[in-house]
């Protein structure tokens, strides 16, 4: 059944006179209102969204971290959605952006794994094992795909990882425009504005990248991750930070808390709300 | 409330494009072709990248006797070296697509696309086979106007040797119009640019001394270090003055000799 009541239909005009449409500000016809055939139904906006995503290349591999919440609007709706996925076994895809785009990416993700599983194990020597690379060039395309045919999934994605073979770390963006790119630290949304100024100064090219070592790239991401809670609204507290090393592989944790947070500067600010002057 | 409500749905629209700023720049000489770009890649206010390429070289194998002569070579003479700028997705796509053509057409010679030879000639000798200057003009515009209602958003250029070993430089608007030039800049920078190219390149509004402007001083070729100095000359300066330019400066040059890249720092802020 239609709950709408304009779709109820009623008497004709010829009974009771022309229908006032400035009441309730009522469409002037039903097709109009009436749900699907008029709207388009690509993603025009988003609507359950994730903020950031921040990495950032070191010595023998990348660090990885973005939280694990989903907004709807201001609301904080979803508290435990992870926004970072592991893909085959050396890579760790990081989503900002709409959610349900995000989910949708992971079952196409998800089937790129199978359908390499099938062909590809131990037995043939995991020649054709995917890489970082394979797999960001495989969404790049897909994402210039979508948005050439103005139906764009509306996400940022950084794909981060290490070449099996190569052991060469690897770290790039694509957003829903298609528009990608390589850099030893990348961050999308909010992260870009804030995390990036901080990362770039442990390392602003792939040579003084090649001399991180974890630690301080992992004390980079963290302190990112503090200053993205103190400053973006639509950020939480709890977060997951993957690590993916050649020596050592993938190291996930999906429950992180940002630590050493100071409020002290709160109370001086002044200008907002309920206070004294 | 807004008199739209109700009456009609509210319109948003996908914009699928972005600016992703930077400059590109080729010159033609007599006997050599350069083409030149920054290496940022921004969109706003934000510096997406200090590292990006929007210059390919696509080239016929480079063979082991042609590294020994040179070890930094990067193509070799039959190469074209293609360069976008303006918004790089459609700047990448359009690079991919012309490099699927490229490899095609010269497969359909009959050559051998591992060691990009003919397998066999007239004189029983392996010659290169690769596809012209003017027929890869040609065919961009054919990639660029084939999408004319939804176009790629990007000033191409291309530089090379023509069919007599002189350099040349092809530049297109985003939808595949095309010119061969002495020399052109496109993206951000050109406004701040091309002026200074005119004059220095084509010698414009330059007069003989003691003629009382009346009469006009001769176009002659620049040599290889006049042109790359005016290419450094060009990139510090519009890095001074456009947001969008900086960080680094790639240069490929072309000669008889084949395609070698040289690398400079430009200012990061």
């Amino acid at each position: 059944m239609n709950h709408d009541p304009y779709s109820w239909g009623r008497p004709s005009d010829a009974m009771y006179g022309q229908y006032n449409n400035a009441i309730a500000n009522a469409p002037n016809t039903l097709e109009h209102h009436s749900s699907g055939s008029n709207f388009n139904e690509n993603t025009t906006r988003p609507i359950v969204t994730g903020t950031s995503v921040i990495a950032i290349k070191y010595k023998t591999g990348v660090v990885i971290a973005a939280d694990n919440l989903a907004s709807y609007g201001s609301l904080l709706r979803f508290q435990g959605i992870e926004r970072l996925h592991k893909v085959g076994k050396t890579t760790v895809v990081g989503i900002s952006g709409d959610v349900s785009d995000m989910q949708h990416l992971l079952t196409i993700l998800d089937q790129l794994e199978m359908e390499n599983n099938y062909d590809n194990d131990e037995y043939s020597d995991n020649v054709d094992e995917l890489q970082p690379s394979y797999i960001f060039e495989y969404l790049a395309n897909l994402m210039y795909h979508r948005r050439s045919k103005m139906n764009p999934l509306w996400n940022a994605l950084i794909v981060s990882g290490v070449d099996s073979k190569t052991g060469k770390p690897f770290l790039e963006y694509v957003n829903l425009l298609g528009v990608k790119y390589a850099s030893p630290s990348i961050a999308t949304g909010f992260g870009s504005h804030l995390a990036i100024p901080l990362l770039r100064k442990l390392a602003d090219s792939e040579e003084e990248a090649a001399e991180l070592t974890l630690e301080q790239a992992k004390k980079g991401i963290k302190d990112s991750m503090k200053v993205l809670f103190y400053r973006d609204t639509r950020s939480s507290k709890n977060y997951s930070l993957a690590v993916i090393d050649k020596d050592t592989g993938i190291a996930y944790d999906n429950n992180v808390d940002v630590e050493d947070m100071s409020w002290k500067f709160a109370k001086d600010i002044t200008g907002y709300g309920t206070q004294r002057v | 409330m807004s008199p739209q409500h109700g009456s009609q749905p509210i319109q948003h629209q996908f914009n699928p494009y972005s600016d992703n700023g930077g400059t590109l720049l080729g010159i033609a000489g007599e006997d050599f072709a350069i083409l030149a770009s920054d290496t940022r890649q921004s969109v706003d206010y934000s510096i997406n990248t200090r590292l990006s390429h929007k210059i390919k070289v696509i080239s016929p194998p480079v063979t082991k006797e042609m590294k020994l002569e040179s070890t930094d070579i990067v193509g070799t003479k039959n190469s074209v070296l293609f360069g976008t700028n303006g918004f790089s997705a459609d700047g990448d796509a359009l690079t991919k697509a012309f490099e699927e053509n490229w490899k095609w057409y010269v497969h359909d010679q009959n050559s051998n696309v591992e060691t990009g030879f003919e397998f066999l000639n007239e004189n029983n000798e392996e010659k290169e086979s690769f596809m012209s200057m003017q027929s890869a003009a040609r065919n961009v515009q054919h990639l660029l106007y084939g999408k004319r209602f939804f176009p790629y958003y990007v000033h191409t250029i291309l530089a090379g040797l023509d069919e007599e070993g002189k350099g040349c430089v092809y530049s297109f608007d985003p939808v595949g119009s095309y010119e061969r030039e002495q020399c052109r800049v496109g993206g951000a920078g050109a406004s701040l640019i091309m002026p200074f190219l005119d004059n220095q390149v084509n010698f414009k509004n330059q007069y003989i001394p003691g003629t009382n402007s009346t009469e006009r001083r001769k176009i002659e070729y620049l040599s290889l270090d006049e042109c790359l100095k005016l290419v450094k000359d060009a990139f510090t300066s519009v890095t001074e003055r456009h947001i969008t330019v900086g960080d680094g400066l790639e240069i490929f040059i072309i000669d008889k000799n084949g395609v070698r890249s040289e690398y400079h720092a430009l200012k990061k802020d």
